[in-house]
């Protein structure tokens, strides 16, 4: 099993006529990835490697007849990226994933709040999709269907990271150490995102393939402490291990100063990398030094009985 | 990005929150006019992009118009926290009864914005949330339903305050998250909200810092404030380096490069990629040791042009001896184009490629090909099973002169 999508899951690509958008479809067609449709106004009746384009959401369901496609990535520019997520929720999707970044906190805030009312869910912005390995992917994540098979080889971890390119670092070091990965997601490195590590818990939870979590976090935000106490309130099964990149920016000298992610910033104590580490080992999350140290800790958590609770 | 307390001050007004009949000066001469115009006591506070004014001496009250000359001949002077003000701002001693504190700001684990209001102004938050709990009202609204003026009086009836200042409040408040969403602001804070001796309210200071995001569609906001859109306020001004990088990026629109040298210091010059993976392995070079020279950042398949000129400049820094150039695995950027660059920064500085790149580990796509050419230039590289930190530990390594003291060195925990 997996979680999010599976084999049979179908989406569409809204900007699909872009250049990354381009190198996505074929990127996810060649993994195996059903994509049915895609939307740019005014392309309609073009075709992105076998894709039909459309000028609408609301035409590519009809082009289907009356089926609503499963989900849909977003890889529309910044200003227009929050009514591409709307027309896709209104018209009945329940998984966007947003690859855009540079979106304002408050076009982000109102995607999420329509998703909340609507029963939809949203991974990104500013994120590279999800994959399961071996069945499909959703998103530029991994890269070319030959790549991503590469680094991605079917097993037993969920992988959840705030940046898009060390998901791909860390479950290339799981997949050398033979452990594998169940589902993988970019959640993107936005201050708000669509779905948080807590929010994504849940799924992990009732997802049979998945035996432990690795996390990758940075300084900045409270996604790590609304790990922590969810990890403290929920009697979870799953071991989670972590990896906090970004210890540097607790210097003085870097403070307020943003790097890498957007969400990636100093502001408070409650967001430097020190503060986090300590949260998330007081909740019985191990925080690793280096990535190659991964497998080893994910490995001891499996065969360790739980005993903290 | 930050507004100055001028700037904060018109956003405040413009959304029809009361504010003092202040003025902004930026000579001696201007800021003595202002104060007879006033025509009583005035306080002068320097225009600067800084926390602390108050302990710097950046705020002084004056009782005649030549003594608000002289304060802010002194204020215009006064360097704090490494900025130098814009000018002063001279504001009427206003007779205050009580001191009051209100501000919105985005809450990103319940993604809306948060609502905070306290009777106790004039302070750190902070210091009154943890101290006097009972004192801080908070509510979250939201973004797609219109701000309505009930939310505004939850908040200040959950800090303990009732009779006319909370209906004097209510609207304050009101206007105040509508200016947040309106202008797309990351914090827009007043504090104090002064009660004055009369009853009414006034903001007697403001901090407003807008989502860089945002700035494309509030341009006309920052235009009427007479902010250029090249007057990007980073919290340090930017390097000569940090010009240079930003230079060779906007050249080329082929892939992005960033690079920041504030606060390093060191001799290994870092060109590393992507975002997360130039985080790890800043953390990884330190880990063992090193002293980085740099931060940067390559994503998106930038041009060999755009990759020379990132290890250009970053070899071209003071103290700069060797190169570290290391990625997280890549599947968009190409791994023999970043190799072609760094190695013509290297021939174009006159250096010799084997000996300026410590180390190369970038694995992914095109990495055949780079390899081939890493190889014929006898550049130490490495594939996807050599892991990050461990790349970083060879390139510090590479520093020691005997290679087999520098392993056993590196070895030590």
């Amino acid at each position: 099993m997996s979680i999010l999508i599976d084999e049979d899951t179908t989406f569409i690509v809204q900007g699909i006529t872009g250049r990354e958008a381009v190198n996505l479809t074929r990127e996810c067609l060649d993994y195996g990835s059903k994509i049915v449709g895609g939307v740019t106004p005014g392309r309609k009746g073009r075709e992105v490697h076998g894709v039909p384009v459309f000028d609408t959401v609301e035409q590519v369901v009809e082009h289907n007849g009356g089926r609503v496609p499963d989900g849909s990535v977003v890889t529309v520019p910044p200003a227009f990226t929050k009514d591409a997520v709307l027309e896709a929720i209104e018209n009945g999707i329940k998984l966007v994933v947003i690859v855009t970044e540079r979106i304002p906190r408050r076009d982000v805030a109102q995607m999420v709040e329509l998703a909340g009312m609507r029963g939809a869910r949203i991974i990104g912005p500013n994120c590279l999709g999800l994959v399961v390995p071996g069945v499909a992917k959703m998103g530029g994540i991994g890269g070319p269907a030959r790549n991503t098979a590469q680094a991605y080889q079917t097993g037993s971890v969920g992988v959840m990271s705030r940046s898009g390119g060390m998901t791909t670092e860390i479950s290339s070091t799981l997949t050398a150490a033979g452990l594998g990965v169940s589902t993988a997601i970019s959640i993107g490195g936005d201050a708000i995102i669509g779905s948080t590590y807590a929010e994504l818990m849940p799924l992990y939870e009732a997802d049979e393939q998945t035996e432990a979590i690795v996390i990758y976090t940075e300084p900045g935000g409270r996604m790590e402490a609304q790990l922590a106490e969810w990890r403290i309130e929920n009697d979870s099964r799953l071991p989670i291990v972590a990896f906090m990149a970004g210890r540097f920016m607790d210097d003085e000298e870097m403070k307020g100063m943003s790097f890498g992610h957007a969400g990636t910033i100093v502001e408070g104590k409650e967001d430097t990398a020190t503060e986090k580490i300590a949260r998330l080992e007081s909740a019985g999350i191990p925080v690793v030094e280096r990535i190659d140290a991964i497998p080893d800790a994910v490995k001891q958590q499996l065969s360790s009985p739980r005993n903290e609770s | 990005m930050r507004f100055y307390e001028y700037e904060s001050r018109r956003l405040v007004e413009a959304a029809g929150i009361p504010v003092t009949d202040y003025g902004f000066a930026q000579t001696a001469e201007e800021a003595r006019k202002i104060a007879q115009e006033i025509g009583g006591p005035t306080v002068i506070k320097s225009q600067v992009l800084s926390g602390g004014r108050m302990k710097a001496g950046g705020v002084q009250f004056a009782d005649t118009p030549d003594e608000a000359a002289r304060h802010a001949e002194a204020i215009l002077q006064l360097e704090i926290g490494g900025h130098m003000p814009r000018g002063v701002l001279v504001d009427p001693k206003a007779q205050v009864k009580q001191e009051y504190y209100a501000s919105v700001v985005w809450d990103g684990t319940a993604k809306k914005p948060l609502l905070l209001f306290s009777d106790m102004g004039g302070v750190d938050i902070e210091e009154v949330a943890e101290h006097h709990p009972e004192h801080v009202g908070r509510g979250h609204f939201s973004n797609l339903l219109p701000f309505s003026d009930f939310q505004a009086k939850q908040v200040i009836a959950a800090a303990g305050v009732t009779g006319r200042e909370l209906t004097r409040l209510t609207p304050i408040l009101a206007r105040l998250a509508g200016l947040f969403q309106d202008r797309d602001m990351t914090l827009a804070e007043i504090n104090p909200l002064a009660q004055l001796e009369d009853g009414s309210f006034v903001a007697l200071d403001a901090h407003m810092e807008m989502e860089d995001e945002a700035r494309p569609r509030q341009k006309a906001v920052l235009a009427e404030l007479g902010i250029a859109d090249d007057d990007v306020r980073e919290v340090h001004e930017p390097s000569p380096f940090e010009t240079k990088v930003g230079a060779v990026d906007a050249a080329d629109h082929r892939g992005v490069i960033q690079g920041k040298d504030t606060g390093f210091h060191g001799n290994l010059g870092l060109v590393i990629g992507a975002g997360g993976g130039s985080l790890t392995l800043t953390d990884a070079v330190r880990s063992h040791g090193g002293d980085p020279a740099n931060y940067s950042e390559i994503g998106g398949n930038p041009s060999v042009a755009k990759a020379c000129g990132l290890a250009k400049a970053v070899l071209e820094k003071d103290g700069v001896e060797k190169l570290a150039v290391m990625m997280s695995i890549v599947s968009n950027t190409r791994v023999d184009i970043v190799a072609r660059g760094v190695i013509k920064a290297c021939l174009e500085l006159g250096k010799e490629p084997s000996e300026t790149i410590a180390i190369f580990r970038i694995p992914g796509a095109w990495e055949e090909e780079g390899f081939k050419i890493l190889e014929r230039y006898g550049i130490d590289y490495c594939d996807r099973s050599i892991s990050m930190h461990e790349a970083a530990r060879r390139a510090v390594a590479s520093f020691q002169e005997d290679p087999a003291e520098a392993e056993a060195e590196a070895a030590r925990p």
